[in-house]
């Protein structure tokens, strides 16, 4: 993977994201190495996402690697005018590989081809978050010992959700089953449907928890935004339908754990945290090793 | 009455004509293969009866001959194109347009968020769908479908 960018999840064979998962676990046992200590790292958030940031800038600093950038567009020379183009093959002059955000879809593919030196999608808008589904895949593998014939459970916007459009993308090369909760009005996409229907593989949609959820191997939360209804009744109507709740978790099976992208709001309830069940703050924790195998991959080192 | 005979876009000694082109998309196919800008005798015809097209265009070029990658450019606004080379005022060989694997340049992306339309980057598309013409942008990975499809 020497000298590849990373901007789509559909960029990796499964080799390869098999390859990513086996080095984050060798980095989860001996997290802090001085791979990088000769590496400059540069981190353009062209919009704010400190949770992304942070966890790459971990990632990068326990590798001893040095980190220059910006934490949003408006402490660049963005403001100036300057194109994406100038801006990137600059950085690319002063860095050895370039992690960006950016609220424009497809601006990662294209610094990719004009940057030079890799460059790592850390979200394009709606489009594409690779790492985050990366850590997404290696937190079900770590949870359930494999990935191969699960049923995950997505649930909240499915609709506008990049997250868990990806993850079904990746999910489908391991004959997933899914089952989707969701309001009407953000239902999954007909062409994900299509998709699966494509590859033979089951799916089942509702509108509610039901007594299915004990079936689950893994429910992925996300939140319901009141901002994607167009009736603001309608959200007032769902907003507390999809949410867990600890006592919702019982008779559900003992390997199920539950992930959320995080930030949270309340769509999980603070009385999940105590259940060996709740499973996201770890998730966050897997992404710093999930990022540190990336880097390493891309940069030629492991 | 009798019928004049003649035709309605007079014949050329050398050159291509390019037969049913949809009469709506003709100044399309005229941009995308950049007929305004060459010195060549020109000649169109448009809004002719076509018994498969309903309204058709033709369009006859003196001296100019296409290879098939320059061609097939305009297959997204004319797929249904068919191209006669004539040596001296003769058919010397048919042949229809192919819509390609991949398009670049050309058409716009549907999606207003899309990093090609906001820098001067050249559009790239891979053919989803040949027959109704659907596009996936290899920049923002969403589809622009013939009912969107803007020439650039």
């Amino acid at each position: 993977m020497k000298n590849r960018s990373l901007v789509s999840i559909d960029d990796l064979t499964t080799e390869e994201i098999t390859r990513i998962l086996d080095l984050a676990e060798d980095f989860e046992k001996n997290p802090v190495q001085p791979l990088l200590k000769d590496k400059v790292v540069a981190t353009l958030f062209f919009e704010p996402s400190t949770r992304t940031r942070l966890s790459f800038e971990s990632a990068i600093s326990r590798l001893s690697g040095k980190i220059i950038g910006f934490t949003d567009s408006s402490s660049s020379s963005v403001t100036k005018g300057e194109t994406l183009n100038d801006t990137i093959r600059t950085v690319s002059n002063y860095s050895d590989l370039i992690v960006m955000r950016h609220p424009i879809e497809g601006s990662a593919r294209y610094a990719s081809e004009v940057a030079g030196i890799p460059v790592v999608n850390a979200g394009d808008g709606a489009n594409q978050h690779p790492t985050q589904t990366l850590l997404d895949l290696y937190s079900i593998r770590k949870t359930q010992g494999k990935l191969d014939n699960l049923n995950i459970f997505l649930v909240g916007d499915l609709k506008y959700g990049r997250t868990v459009h990806s993850l079904l993308m990746a999910m489908s090369r391991w004959n997933t089953t899914f089952n989707f909760i969701s309001p009407e009005e953000l239902r999954m996409p007909k062409e994900y449907k299509m998709y699966l229907d494509n590859l033979g593989l089951k799916y089942y949609e509702h509108t509610d928890f039901t007594e299915i959820i004990s079936k689950a191997d893994i429910i992925y939360m996300t939140r319901v935004q009141k901002e994607r209804f167009s009736d603001p009744i309608e959200y007032e109507k769902v907003k507390n339908v999809y949410v867990l709740r600890n006592s919702m978790l019982r008779g559900t099976r003992e390997n199920m754990k539950v992930l959320h992208p995080l930030p949270r709001v309340n769509e999980i309830h603070m009385d999940v945290d105590q259940n060996d069940k709740a499973y996201y703050f770890e998730q966050a924790l897997n992404g710093v090793y999930t990022r540190e195998a990336i880097l390493c991959l891309l940069l030629g080192i492991k | 009455m009798k019928e004049p005979k003649q035709l309605n876009v007079s014949a050329i000694e050398n050159g291509t004509v390019i037969d049913h082109i949809p009469a709506s998309n003709l100044f399309k196919v005229i941009q995308i293969l950049g007929l305004d800008s060459i010195n060549n005798m020109i000649t169109f015809g448009t809004n002719l009866e076509s018994k498969k097209l309903g309204k058709k265009a033709i369009i006859k070029l003196a001296g100019i001959y296409f290879e098939d990658d320059d061609i097939n450019r305009i297959a997204l606004v004319a797929p249904e194109a068919k191209l006669n080379i004539i040596k001296d005022y003769e058919v010397i060989e048919k042949s229809v347009v192919v819509v390609p694997d991949e398009i670049r340049g050309i058409a716009r992306c549907v999606n207003p968020k899309c990093i090609t339309n906001f820098e001067s980057v050249e559009t790239k598309f891979r053919v989803m769908n040949k027959k109704s013409v659907s596009l996936k942008c290899h920049y923002c990975e969403k589809i622009t479908d013939q009912d969107h499809l803007q020439i650039v």
